[in-house]
């Protein structure tokens, strides 16, 4: 990106920012979003990270962005890990740990099967 | 490999298999071939979607349209409106799961999210996320279209509040610092958050730090200053590395450093970090540490917006309150003075933490109460166990206790009930929680804190610790309570800075609110809440205990004694009350007297 001189360029650089956002949830790809603030860190959020990351390679899942973000507010259900398929609404998992963190990915980033025991219910 | 726009999932679970997938596989396969589709719509087959009980089901990517009941006559319709014009078939959508698609950071009715906003919806570490979310707008437009004097007037109607725990209106900080004489002027932003138990600033320094930069350049703007110091502790080192990073994308966009969005205004930002000191979140601590310098407060006047760091006019303010301002002048004054109470407008954000369901963070509108807040928006008390005390404000603050708990939360009201709003930490007790073992809690952190300038605070904090860890142990005289009552009236006077100036105030308000709770402690050497452990016997209730010999086994001090399938028995003389026996018991058969 070249530096912002003006209002035009920072609305530009929204503009593709935008665009690329709605790229990434038209195509279907899947997004994993990792609570990575320092409440989630402290409940294993490096750990979990690292299982979602090992087994997507592993198992060579294609089509699957994992980004991270910061503290949710819900620090009691950290890590929290969250899922978003193409435009569907993101589901938020709480206390991914482990096992767990693999079988989102495998059920439903792969899959399409939310794994209803670890949704954090309203 | 083929590129397919839309990929269709049929269940073929036993279930559905059962209900005849097969024929509605085939049936798709056989209808996208017909209408010239095969090459772009993919049929796979799945084990499983979940909902086989509504099988067939089918569910088709991108969209997500998840149809139930499938019937072989329904594919044509099915596929000429999904594949061929793009449009859901209502009436075999599967009705929305309620409670998967509500993530508890739907926040509550009751949360309004405007200095967290972007908390957990964004990659911090990205400024595109930043700029996506509407980041940087409010500069631009400041910038290119708002007089100094002009911001400040519209910071002036929002009726912003220093968020850091006094409340001072930040616009008239700003138009101070503006004012005074100066070759250069600063702007810090104090991110030290000492009080133990706050996190809300961390959150918003890791989760959304351009929110603070950003705020922080409008504010250089708006007093003409051009260098800038995030005092950040170095107990956060994620919050410093990711704010670093901001700073550096902003650097390389022209977002800070020189000719900003193509003016004259210049502007640079840098982290410096704290080491350990809860006095150096005192403004003039601070600003001494910054300069290299002994965290010591000094007396105000001056004030910095007078004389700052390094002696130059400096106006200081909480990252809270930084973070308020792009979205003050983006959405205007009049939108966050909708907000909350008449003095008291727009929103706060908490660390809601102790024996509450929902710990966390939370933001809501002034005005909210301590009931909504703790039962409606923290879910009530762990356990469901009766509520005793809120503490607010942080180890300056109060406990207030349940005839409070309709108390509507801004500056005024808290102060009147005789706490303080602090930097937003609020800890929620329940009736297990002993209310001088919390006032001798905060007492010890504060003696810790000292930084032993002056002698009120220096010698009267350790003396009022001394009375109060005397009271705990069973060693409460007559008089205590009185001693502690004059020597918080000196403290208070007589101190220098906020932190000692505050340092009785837990006690103050425990002795106000629960001053029994002294009275026995003192003469009837008890602890009603049983948790000083001076104070207080465990003992096996034979009734209950069956001779398990599990709490025995678990003591770490060998203070149990008995044969197996034989009553139990603790000697008082080698416990040292530590619980373990009562958590480890299946049997309800400890008890603490």
């Amino acid at each position: 990106m070249n530096a912002i001189k003006s209002l035009e360029d920072l609305k530009k650089i929204r503009e593709q920012a935008l665009e690329k956002r709605k790229l990434k949830e038209t195509s279907g790809a899947a997004q994993v979003i990792v609570g990575m603030g320092t409440c989630g860190i402290a409940a294993g959020a490096r750990e979990t990270m690292k299982a979602i990351l090992d087994y997507i390679e592993k198992n060579n899942i294609e089509n699957v962005i994992v980004t991270q973000t910061g503290c949710i507010g819900l620090c009691e259900q950290e890590p929290i890990v969250q899922v978003a398929i193409g435009e569907t609404e993101k589901i938020t998992y709480g206390k991914v740990i482990g096992e767990v963190a693999e079988k989102i990915v495998a059920e439903h980033v792969v899959n399409g099967n939310v794994v209803k025991d670890f949704i954090i219910a309203a | 490999m083929a590129y397919f726009r839309s990929h269709v999932l049929v269940c073929n679970d036993p279930e559905c298999l059962g209900k005849g997938s097969m024929e509605i596989m085939a049936a798709l396969e056989a209808e996208l071939k017909k209408q010239g589709l095969n090459n772009e719509v993919e049929v796979l087959d799945t084990p499983r979607i979940g909902s086989c009980e509504n099988g067939p089901e089918i569910l088709v990517y991108p969209e997500g349209h998840h149809y139930l009941h499938l019937q072989k006559n329904d594919i044509p319709y099915l596929v000429e409106e999904q594949f061929l014009k793009g449009r859901a078939v209502e009436e075999l959508l599967a009705k929305p799961k309620t409670d998967a698609a509500q993530e508890l950071r739907e926040p509550t009715e009751k949360e309004v999210r405007v200095v967290l906003r972007n908390c957990g919806e964004i990659n911090p570490e990205n400024i595109e996320d930043y700029i996506a979310a509407d980041g940087y707008a409010a500069l631009a437009k400041v910038i290119s279209e708002t007089k100094p004097d002009q911001v400040i007037e519209n910071i002036k109607n929002s009726g912003l509040r220093g968020r850091g725990g006094a409340g001072f209106p930040t616009w008239l900080k700003w138009s101070l610092t503006r004012k005074a004489e100066g070759s250069k002027k600063f702007v810090v932003c104090n991110a030290d958050e000492g009080d133990p138990g706050a996190f809300m600033n961390r959150s918003v320094l890791e989760g959304d730090p351009h929110s603070v930069v950003e705020g922080m350049t409008i504010a250089a703007y708006a007093i003409g200053a051009s260098q800038g110091y995030i005092y950040c502790r170095a107990e956060y080192p994620i919050a410093v590395r990711t704010v670093n990073i901001a700073i550096d994308q902003a650097r390389e966009l022209g977002l800070l450093g020189k000719h900003i969005f193509g003016t004259d205004f210049t502007f640079d930002l840098e982290v410096r970090q704290g080491a350990g000191a809860f006095v150096c979140g005192e403004e003039t601590a601070l600003i001494a540490s910054i300069e290299g310098k002994r965290g010591e407060p000094r007396p105000r006047p001056p004030f910095p917006a007078a004389e700052g760091v390094f002696g130059y006019p400096t106006n200081i303010n909480n990252v809270e309150t930084y973070a308020n301002v792009p979205q003050i002048l983006l959405k205007g004054p009049e939108w966050f003075a909708s907000m909350g109470t008449e003095k008291s407008k727009g929103t706060k954000t908490f660390a809601l933490a102790g024996d509450v369901k929902n710990t966390g963070l939370i933001e809501v509108p002034f005005g909210i109460t301590l009931r909504e807040i703790i039962y409606d928006v923290g879910g009530g008390i762990k356990n469901d166990r009766p509520f005793k005390a809120v503490q607010t404000g942080g180890p300056m603050g109060g406990c207030l206790p349940e005839n409070y708990l309709d108390l509507p939360v801004d500056y005024e009201k808290l102060t009147e009930a005789g706490s303080i709003m602090g930097s937003g930490g609020m800890v929620v007790m329940d009736d297990e929680t002993c209310m001088v073992d919390i006032a001798r809690f905060f007492m010890e952190f504060i003696q810790d804190e000292s930084c032993g300038k002056c002698v009120p605070c220096r010698v009267g904090t350790r003396r009022m610790l001394e009375i109060l860890t005397r009271i705990c142990d069973g060693e409460g005289r007559d008089g205590d309570i009185e001693l502690l009552e004059s020597l918080s009236d000196e403290i208070r006077e007589d101190s220098l800075c906020g932190l000692g100036k505050g340092a009785p105030n837990p006690v103050v308000i425990t002795l106000n609110h629960f001053r029994h709770e002294y009275e026995v402690h003192i003469y009837n050497k008890e602890c009603p809440a049983k948790v000083c452990r001076a104070l207080i016997n465990y003992e096996i209730n034979p009734a209950n205990c069956v001779g398990c010999t599990l709490c025995a086994k678990n003591c770490p001090v060998d203070a149990i004694s008995g044969e197996r399938k034989q009553t139990h028995v603790i000697d008082p003389d080698i416990c040292i009350r530590c619980g373990i026996c009562k958590q480890v018991c299946n049997f309800d058969a400890v008890v603490v007297k």
